[in-house]
């Protein structure tokens, strides 16, 4: 097995191959759950929490897998994953975790995990798994709070607890489910032109 | 892309926008004058706005910026959001609106000509889900210039009488009280907005004559809106208003005429034209009957807006010499 070096592992999960805006994986907790800045962040915190360590669990036991059946055993230790962030996001974040509710729970369908372990975690060392799921995990987090960020401003004029303009009477569409599948676009737009700026020289 | 041959485009695009300016003139002074003076205003600063932006995004875009604005299309997609607007919206709504049609949903489709949606309406319907608090307040009488500028430009909130328009009067008193009984007697045509829609259906057909618009379309639009508000009609006479009433309400006529014909977003071929138009009319009375929104128009063309690749592929002309 190749190994893998650690900038170059950073330069993917965060940039080459982020999950979000060039896999495009993962979208639907994506899109719900980027309507606040908090939101955003706490969801994007939980699942490179799942990342790294199912990740690396799979990446532990990468030997012993049975080939024929290792999807349902990714999803099981996933699952596992999420359960525990679950229940201790319950005991130390309870008000956090009123508001985002479901979504947590929800963190085992994210297909961008499952893509992870099936494409890399499962085929090396447990520091790389574990690495990769970190930056994998911090790229979905990057797009996570920059979507969530920029709806809140433009939807309600406030940043978590700052309030940024006042008397805004709030537009709308940026709070809704459309506004959150063009500012997503918007973003991987932002995304390209950059890429196609740095390799014209 | 349309099936072949090509002949030279008639009529030109410059002739056909300055057509559809000048038959938009009728309804805009019969509105203007029974609605007020908002909507000289708003016309004023959406034009403003769309020229300003297109340029933008053309310098951006390094196309040739003087030949394009020329042409007039952004003209009349800011003219026909104006249109759409109540009297006394704040200036802002009206320049985000203007943005969001002109950058959005024309030029990051490609511009003219690859926007898949119409402009106007996609920025219509975004202002109302955004602002539905402005956007669906409509003064009983026309309030003076200067009031209107105050309440555009935001200095003072209007303290005249607002009333609700008849779409939403016959929504809100016959459709949705239908278990309490005892109704009151529709009016036979939509009052003030009757005189507005039958300006706009002058200037559109002065465009049907000219031949500047496809006559399947208002054609298709009006028959589907009239026969779906019939079956309606005739299942509840209670309840639900007139067909003649729903054609003399809200932005029936120039819905038809002039949103629905956009040569860009509407179907292509003449089969297509009657599916896409006759299914936006009955969208339309749909959503008027059992919707939420104040008018059923927009989203009614921008869900057939949806459907036209899907109908220009199935109905292809026959190629001549060729067997079906």
């Amino acid at each position: 097995m190749t190994t893998v070096s650690h900038q170059e592992l950073a330069a993917r999960g965060l940039w080459h191959n982020n999950q979000a805006l060039v896999a495009l994986l993962g979208l639907c907790p994506l899109l719900a759950v980027s309507n606040s800045l908090l939101n955003g962040l706490t969801l994007g915190l939980a699942t490179t929490g799942v990342m790294v360590v199912s990740g690396s669990l799979i990446a532990a036991f990468r030997d012993r897998l049975i080939a024929s059946i290792r999807l349902p055993l990714f999803v099981l230790v996933i699952a596992v994953t999420v359960s525990s962030i679950d229940l201790l996001m319950q005991a130390f974040l309870f008000e956090l975790h009123q508001t985002l509710g479901l979504f947590i729970p929800l963190i085992v369908t994210n297909c961008a995990i499952l893509g992870r372990i099936e494409a890399f975690a499962c085929r090396h060392p447990v520091r790389e798994a574990g690495l990769d799921g970190l930056y994998t995990g911090l790229g979905f987090s990057g797009v996570l709070v920059a979507l969530g960020a920029g709806r809140e401003l433009l939807g309600q004029g406030t940043l978590g607890s700052l309030t940024l303009f006042d008397g805004y009477q709030g537009f709308q569409l940026a709070m809704q489910p459309p506004g959150a599948f063009i500012a997503l676009g918007l973003l991987i737009a932002v995304r390209n032109a950059v890429v196609s700026w740095l390799r014209k020289p | 892309m349309s099936p072949g041959p090509y002949p030279r485009l008639r009529p030109r695009l410059d002739d056909l926008m300055g057509g559809v300016m000048l038959a938009l003139l009728p309804g805009g002074l019969v509105q203007g004058w029974l609605l007020g003076w908002g909507l000289l205003l708003h016309c004023l600063i959406a034009v403003l706005t769309a020229l300003v932006c297109e340029a933008l995004v053309l310098v951006i875009r390094r196309r040739p910026v003087m030949a394009t604005l020329r042409d007039g299309s952004a003209m009349v997609t800011a003219l026909l959001l104006a249109l759409c607007l109540p009297p006394l919206t704040p200036w802002w709504v009206t320049v985000t609106g203007t943005g969001l049609a002109i950058i959005l949903a024309k030029h990051l489709y490609g511009g003219l000509g690859y926007n898949i949606f119409n402009p106007a309406m996609v920025a219509y319907a975004m202002l109302l889900v955004s602002f539905p608090g402005v956007m669906t307040v409509w003064p009983e009488t026309p309030a003076s210039l200067v009031e209107t500028g105050n309440c555009i430009l935001g200095l003072s909130s209007f303290d005249g009488t607002t009333g609700a328009t008849p779409l939403d009067a016959v929504k809100t008193q016959w459709i949705q009280v239908s278990e309490s009984g005892e109704t009151p007697r529709h009016p036979p045509l939509a009052p003030v907005w009757a005189w507005i829609n039958l300006a706009y259906g002058v200037g559109g057909l002065w465009l049907l004559a000219r031949r500047l618009i496809d006559w399947r379309i208002p054609a298709g639009f009006l028959g589907g809106l009239f026969l779906t508000s019939l079956v309606a009609y005739l299942m509840d006479p209670l309840h639900y208003p007139t067909p003649l009433f729903q054609l003399s309400a809200g932005a029936s006529l120039s819905g038809a005429f002039f949103i629905a014909t956009d040569p860009v977003t509407a179907a292509s071929t003449p089969r297509g034209r009657w599916i896409y138009a006759a299914g936006a009319g009955l969208l339309t009375a749909l959503i008027r009957l059992n919707g939420s929104w104040p008018d059923g128009v927009a989203f009614a063309i921008l869900l057939m807006n949806f459907a036209v690749p899907t109908l220009d592929h199935y109905t292809r002309p026959r190629v001549y010499g060729t067997s079906a």
